[in-house]
């Protein structure tokens, strides 16, 4: 990474990041048909960029008619895709408020398998009271708590990871040991919102660790991303905006003792594309009276054509804005295609973005080798 | 089985034959499943698990079937390591699975204490939407402490109150399924609405158990609420199967105690305003295969030994006598002495059966003392579960009888090999069934409350047509 290779993952949404997309798109009553995401997958993987992202939430809808409403759950959709899309990297969105790490762990350490080692996942809070509602288990917190709950969330899951040792499995005749239980480990967190004994059910993942992202837009949320993120996501409204977060991010990556050369930072990116300019914004307008509401995504919108697309990515790239970014399609399938068709090989002349993965796994795709196991040698109790 | 199987004439001969329902449950993490042999495959790789899907489906199999356990088994303190061990997420492996088959229902077990309605009923809705259709939940109760160590609630359900749980969990999750109305989605560029005005209902839920209110943000999916399953068998579990579940996952084999069995919970749906269609009873069996009945049960008694080598005959021992043996021969004969101490579990993590230890052993050593067995061979004997042994004639045959018989309504497989298991029974078996007129040719639906033959789910407005 210390070249600081060109990053793109793209966000899937089933009819795009628009709240009025569904008006574009073909089977607009049937959008969470598993095609829908298949097919945007395969575009993504067929375009060799580094992920797919899938947000997730508990929230409830917004309840606006004339917007796209219903969301599936995240890791489903990555696992589904898993199988159909080659080579790509899966990163749903998981929440810590509400759920379970134990679940968490094995979930994205199954995700993992079931890609052959291509699994990450960002970790969010929920920090809604409709959300807490759902679960009626506690009531909302502060920003500080639920990111110090997400920490430790993201502890209990790493440590889970490597509960297993890479050859606890050992099928040995002579003494009829299916594993060596020395080589399994009682992870034994303890926290002030959950203790969890360990071991994992699930065996290490073929990763080891897979990665882990975290949004760092709030302030609250930076400790979180410069102490266990290997991919930050900002969401930056322009490339001095985008600048500046981004060095924050490195510095407070290097005061949590780690290097940021291994940390990458990518912007969040609103993408409608057309064949001229006017055409593009001609296009937004309409999807914004479509919805009754002008819509301002808490992100840079860029509509334009694929080629002023791969010119500005190329520009903040070289700037040092971020390392790449994260492409929000207003429109799907639409707005991927023409990125993955047009704006993509423009990028692998000027930019020099991947041809071909450089290996089978995400953290390959990152540059970022398969970690040593925290707890290979030390004896289980 | 063989003799069962004379008795197992159907009482009715004029009624249309019944259809025989399977299920492939992939090889569980306990010592039925055989890791000794050298065909014995990876217990995690995905690619155990497609072969598995694919193979049952290419048999036009119902479902497939992932159970699940949260905690390592535990013996003497200590992680169980005889057994194969090591499982997925049931939810993520079940979505990857939909991408590779098309049909073949989707089975898997998910807690009930260790988990929360909201997130719960999405991720099956979500599995029900990227499988077409085809998503179905063992809903199993659990109140051990044990396993409360991986989990926030931590602690555990009071014995009494787990079916309490599971049924406000259920009655939750059917509540956030039926929110969204069947045609809520609009989506028509003439009125511009995506949604229907009021087409999705906040939810509201007060009990024991839950105290949960909002909005639910998934669709409804195509079965509207995903097939049931439940595996309890005490009289309060009967209960709940009956006015809860769509498929019994049940225990009863031997052939008496299955009619048996299936009599008593088919009995019990009226109360529930039910009829004998909606819900079907399917045990869990596995079985051995050979060229002749000789040589099928060889193959069973090479089966045996496997799943029964020398150190767990021993871990078996331990467990009823509540001690330390591991000083005796497992070749050798059982110990005289009685079990130190009643009720002692040394074994955690897994089900258990509700007798007390010191009668066990007594029975045991009785056993032993008439047969003259060793230790290995008195757990090879007593720990047997029906296997449906024999040719695949004659394996069609007792499978057919079951069913015919109102025993059973279907099978569920569990193969001794992962992932190669069920291979000859859907070369060898399945044809033979479809040949008998009991098993279908083709699949005829898409969902599995299609395959199953359960009326589609009701909405909150009633019975959609």
């Amino acid at each position: 990474m210390t070249d600081r290779d060109l990053h793109l993952g793209v966000a899937l949404a089933p009819a795009g990041h628009h709240p009025a997309a569904w008006r574009l798109t073909e089977d607009r009553t049937r959008l969470w048909n598993p095609g829908t995401y298949a097919a945007q997958a395969k575009t993504a993987a067929a375009a060799r960029l580094d992920f797919i992202a899938v947000d997730d939430s508990f929230a409830p809808p917004s309840g606006l008619v004339r917007e796209t409403q219903g969301t599936l759950d995240a890791v489903a959709i990555s696992a589904r895709v898993a199988p159909v899309a080659a080579g790509i990297g899966l990163l749903p969105t998981v929440t810590t408020t509400h759920t379970e790490p134990f679940h968490t762990s094995k979930a994205i350490a199954t995700l993992d398998y079931v890609s052959s080692g291509r699994a990450g996942w960002e970790a969010k809070v929920s920090d809604t009271a409709a959300e807490a509602d759902h679960f009626g288990r506690k009531a909302v917190a502060e920003p500080e708590e639920l990111y110090a709950e997400a920490e430790d969330a993201v502890e209990v899951v790493a440590r889970l990871w490597d509960s297993w040792e890479d050859d606890a499995v050992i099928r040995d005749l002579p003494t009829g040991r299916y594993i060596d239980r020395g080589r399994l480990h009682y992870i034994d967190f303890e926290g002030p919102h959950f203790s969890v004994k360990g071991p994992s059910i699930t065996p290490r993942p073929p990763q080891g660790q897979p990665l882990v992202a975290v949004r760092a837009d709030a302030d609250a949320a930076l400790g979180l991303a410069a102490r266990r993120a290997d991919i930050v996501r900002i969401a930056p409204g322009n490339p001095d905006a985008a600048h500046t977060r981004r060095a924050a991010v490195r510095r407070a990556v290097a005061d949590a003792g780690r290097d940021p050369d291994r940390v990458a930072v990518l912007a969040d990116l609103v993408v409608h594309l057309a064949d001229t300019d006017a055409e593009a914004r001609k296009g937004l307008e309409g999807l914004d009276r479509a919805a009754g509401r002008p819509w301002r995504p808490n992100a840079a919108l860029f509509a334009g054509t694929p080629e002023a697309l791969a010119d500005l990515i190329g520009r903040w790239h070289r700037d040092g804005a971020a390392d790449g970014f994260t492409i929000l399609p207003a429109a799907l399938p639409s707005d991927l295609d023409a990125f993955a068709n047009r704006t993509v090989p423009i990028l692998r002349e000027s930019a020099g973005f991947r041809r071909e993965y450089p290996g089978a796994t995400l953290r390959d795709t990152f540059g970022l080798d398969r970690p040593a196991n925290r707890y290979a040698g030390t004896v289980t109790r | 089985m063989t003799e069962s199987f004379q008795n197992a004439q159907s009482s009715d001969r004029t009624r249309p034959r019944k259809q025989i329902h399977l299920g492939a449950h992939f090889p569980g993490v306990n010592n039925t499943t055989v890791w000794s042999d050298p065909d014995s495959g990876s217990q995690i790789e995905f690619s155990s698990f497609v072969h598995l899907a694919q193979t049952a489906e290419r048999g036009l199999f119902d479902f497939f079937f992932l159970a699940e356990g949260l905690r390592l088994r535990e013996h003497r303190g200590r992680i169980h390591d005889l057994d194969v061990v090591g499982r997925p997420d049931t939810f993520t492996v079940l979505n990857a699975l939909a991408a590779v088959t098309d049909r073949l229902g989707l089975a898997g077990t998910v807690n009930t204490t260790f988990n929360e309605p909201y997130e719960l009923a999405r991720q099956f809705a979500s599995l029900d939407h990227l499988s077409g259709g085809r998503a179905a939940w063992n809903a199993v109760t659990s109140p051990d402490a044990f396993t409360g160590e991986n989990f926030r609630r931590g602690g555990y359900l009071e014995r009494e109150r787990r079916y309490e749980r599971a049924a406000e969990i259920i009655a939750v999750a059917r509540l956030l399924w039926d929110a969204w109305a069947p045609d809520a989605v609009e989506a028509d560029p003439a009125t511009g609405r995506f949604l229907r005005e009021g087409a999705v209902e906040a939810f509201a839920y007060l009990g024991a158990q839950f105290d949960v209110s909002g909005t639910f943000n998934v669709p409804r999916s195509p079965q509207g609420h995903p097939v049931i399953f439940q595996a309890g068998d005490s009289d309060q579990g009967r209960e709940f199967g009956a006015s809860h579940a769509d498929v019994i996952f049940s225990r009863h084999t031997e052939h008496a105690d299955a009619k048996a069995f299936y009599a008593d919970v088919k009995d019990r749906l009226g109360r529930h305003g039910r009829e004998e269609r909606d819900l079907l009873i399917m045990p869990g069996v596995s079985f051995v295969l050979g060229d002749t009945e000789a040589e099928a049960r060889e193959n069973a008694e090479e089966v045996r030994r496997k799943q029964v080598g020398p150190q767990t005959a021993i871990a078996f021992l331990e467990q009823v006598w509540g001690q330390d043996l591991s000083h005796l021969d497992p070749d050798g004969p059982v110990p005289e002495f009685d079990p130190e101490t009643a009720d002692v579990h040394i074994t955690r993590g897994r089900v258990r059966h509700q007798q007390d230890q010191s009668s066990i052993a007594q029975r045991w050593k009785a056993i032993a003392d008439a047969k003259e067995l060793s230790i290995r061979e008195l757990v090879i004997e007593t720990t047997a579960r029906l296997q449906l042994v024999g040719t695949p004639a004659s394996v069609a045959a007792q499978i057919d009888d079951y069913v015919q018989g109102d025993a059973v309504d279907g099978f569920i497989l569990v193969p001794h090999l992962t992932p190669g298991g069920l291979d000859r029974f859907v070369d060898e078996v399945v044809p033979i069934l479809q040949e008998r007129g009991s098993f279908r040719t083709e699949y005829t639906g898409t969902t599995l409350r299609d395959h199953l033959g359960l009326a589609p789910a009701p909405t909150k407005r009633g019975t959609p047509q």
